[in-house]
């Protein structure tokens, strides 16, 4: 018999009934709750008379509607001036209270996105399923744990029960092999995957990143891509555990101790596929191949190097991509063939669940030092994932090389990645984003948004129009 | 979800044929946080003279006197009687919501759109379909007689009117399972507590820091 996959051993292990047709009964180890998706679950919930099955195993956290500026922000809940942002935050608030769920509230210095806040908590676990009522619940996935995004009634489903009705998806393994060229990042690899093979690719799969480049990647750089996979279509994306992990997890506060430490650390040496491991899709890359990406268009696919041009809806072969790649260069008002580097920004935004960690500041921050952003950049601002990360960047001096820079130093939320509060882009503007999603109007009504790394997006802010990072980086080098 | 087994209950006649889910609970309601409180606000665009916001207390709102669910003999009503394609329109779940926190829980109508059929059972409302000839039969009584009630027996699969008169409906088992025994995915599931519970004994000995 063949072997298991990470994702097959996964499965099997939270198993907890196979129905006849073909659904089956999951247990679930943890759930993350913010604001958005959770109050009908929790109102449902008190309709019927139930109680939540295991507390223990919920976590909570506000982030997609707080505000990100200090002065909003000193006041608490009530300093939120949207009135439907304020009453989701609250409902969250009287919620947990009320069931008594434990929940890092929006001045809690461990406040932040649920999706930075889950590991860095170590409340997310190698070898765990892991849900949350948001699609890039796949982050999780880069500590070998079974995660993704469900709605709110699975929300619901799963306070109510801590399992959730599931079929089985197909395995593809995407190999990532040799070493990455300085100056590329997780982002770069995910985005070239999606460049690859779609963003509907990965439909109907669980998808495991690995060979040499990816395990060479620290946890951030894993998280930032598994975060992403759902922008290749994937519900879930998956790393294999091994050392990285381990020392990542150990000592964090959710993370188990003593005895149990050593135990569980015996189990996770299991969490990978087996040599021998049949994957329905195989797709390999070469790190060396890979170049700075920047998005042009309005899905994550449309998608080259830094170095490059924008592409022509004419070389499409394809009809419906013709007009999509048309459509697209309307809406972020490009012409084909523009070269990359000649697109002007008017803002930048580094932050959100795909790249708001610490790694991901030092890397914009070792950018921007010493220099200031250019003058036709209207605003460039750096939102921490959470309380604990811009702590640990202000220890590290990273705020004042931001501030030094012209950056707008923030508080921790998700803030420019949707738009949900008051940081947004104007109609028409450009904005070099570190985060997941360049849909028209996401970051703003008619607003344009190009995705990149965190160290592309300072890159930018200083040139004021996209440069390769590797340039700057080469240049500072040499000084 | 509560059970549903028997009701009597006191019917209320809306005579339109396409009532939409917009027409049920209109969308500025949706904003909400909740599913429960949409009571006030069922039926908003005919009930009152005015428009309505969400949030508003709807007490003090002037009500429109020719509707039917604002007159006197209608008041407390458990049983809807409606005409053909009940429920069309958007799949809002906030339409079964806001009749269920109107009080009702019983349905009767020649027809209604899928969506809408569905959700109800997932909200504990019997929707029973009808012969159109037989809900018009229906309509009259309701009309002609104040305080006309009807019982139903969902064990039975049938209504009886005061006149003694039983009238047999048809129902999926599956989904009378349900209702009878109050089970949503969620009951469901939770019928299989026992399982539930020794999966997570085998785990917990496996895997204690999981359960810190
Ligand atoms: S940062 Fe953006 S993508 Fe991530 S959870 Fe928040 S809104 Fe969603």
């Amino acid at each position: 018999m063949a072997g298991k996959t990470l994702y097959d051993k996964l499965w099997d292990a939270h198993l907890v009934q196979e129905r006849d047709d073909g659904t089956a009964l999951i247990y679930i180890d943890r759930q993350l709750l913010h604001e958005v998706t959770s109050p009908q679950a929790f109102e449902g919930l008190k309709l019927a008379n139930r109680k939540p099955w295991r507390l223990d195993a919920n976590l909570a956290t506000p982030d997609h509607n707080v505000p990100t500026t200090l002065e909003e922000r000193k006041a608490g809940n009530d300093g939120i001036e949207d009135p439907v942002s304020k009453i989701q935050v609250v409902t969250l608030d009287e919620n947990c209270d009320h069931f008594g769920i434990t929940e890092f509230k929006i001045n809690d210095i461990r406040q932040g996105i649920v999706h930075v806040v889950g590991p860095e908590q170590g409340a997310t676990l190698p070898g765990m399923t892991v849900v949350c009522g948001d699609s890039h619940t796949a982050t999780h996935g880069a500590f070998g744990a079974l995660a993704h995004g469900i709605g709110t009634s699975e929300v619901e489903h799963v306070l109510a029960t801590q399992c959730l009705i599931q079929r089985k998806m197909k395995n593809m393994l995407v190999k990532v092999n040799g070493k990455l060229g300085k100056g590329i990042t997780g982002k770069d690899i995910v985005l070239a995957v999606i460049g690859k093979i779609g963003t509907a690719g990965g439909n109907g799969y669980a998808i495991e990143f690995g060979g040499e480049a990816i395990q060479a990647l620290s946890m951030e750089g894993r998280m930032t891509i598994c975060n992403m996979a759902i922008e290749a279509g994937a519900r879930v994306g998956l790393v294999a555990v091994d050392q990285n992990t381990i020392d990542y997890v150990k000592g964090r506060p959710f993370a188990p101790k003593g005895d149990q430490w050593a135990m569980a650390v015996a189990q996770w040496q299991d969490l990978h596929s087996d040599a021998d491991a049949v994957f329905d899709a195989v797709v390999e890359l070469e790190a060396a191949d890979i170049e700075p990406q920047v998005t042009w268009g309005n899905s994550p696919e449309m998608v080259v190097s830094v170095n490059a041009q924008v592409p022509s809806p004419a070389d499409q072969t394809d009809e419906n991509q013709k007009k999509a790649y048309t459509r697209a260069l309307e809406y972020m008002g490009l012409n084909a063939g523009q070269a990359i580097k000649d697109i002007k920004l008017d803002r930048v935004f580094i932050g959100s669940c795909t790249n708001s960690r610490i790694e991901d500041l030092r890397e914009a921050a070792a950018v921007a030092r010493g220099k200031t952003v250019a003058a036709n950049v209207k605003q460039a601002l750096v939102v921490p994932g959470s309380g604990l990360v811009k702590q640990q960047a202000e220890a590290e001096g990273l705020d004042k090389i931001f501030i030094a820079a012209g950056f707008e130093w923030r508080e921790p939320g998700c803030s420019m990645c949707l738009a949900m509060n008051a940081d947004k882009l104007g109609a028409g503007e450009h904005c070099a984003s570190t985060s997941n999603r360049n849909f028209e109007g996401r970051q703003g009504f008619g607003g344009r948004t190009h995705l990149v790394s965190p160290g592309m997006a300072a890159a930018a802010a200083i040139a004021g129009h996209f440069v390769d990072v590797r340039d700057v980086l080469n240049a500072d080098a040499a000084h | 979800m509560d059970k549903f087994t028997q009701l009597q209950g006191l019917v209320a006649p809306m005579d339109r044929a396409n009532v939409d889910t917009d027409m049920i609970i209109p969308k500025q309601f949706l904003k909400s946080i909740k599913r429960s409180g949409f009571g006030p606000n069922l039926f908003d665009e005919l009930r009152y003279l005015d428009e309505g916001q969400p949030d508003q207390d709807c007490s003090g709102r002037p009500l429109n006197p020719d509707f039917v669910l604002n007159q006197a003999r209608y008041q407390g009503a458990s049983v809807l009687l409606a005409r053909q394609n009940f429920g069309c329109g958007s799949s809002r779940e906030h339409a079964p919501w806001a009749l269920l926190d109107f009080g009702f829980r019983c349905v009767i109508a020649p027809s209604y759109a899928d969506i809408f059929y569905n959700n109800c059972f997932k909200n504990g409302i019997l929707p029973i379909v009808l012969d159109e000839a037989i809900v018009d039969s229906l309509f009259k009584e309701t009309e002609a007689a104040e305080g006309y009630q009807l019982t139903v027996d969902l064990e039975a699969k049938v209504i009886r009117t005061p006149a003694g008169r039983e009238i047999a409906f048809d129902v999926d088992d599956f989904r009378r399972h349900c209702l009878l025994n109050g089970l949503d995915d969620i009951g469901l599931t939770l019928e299989n507590a026992e399982q539930i519970k020794s999966y997570e004994a085998n785990r917990k000995a496996q895997s204690p820091w999981l359960f810190s």
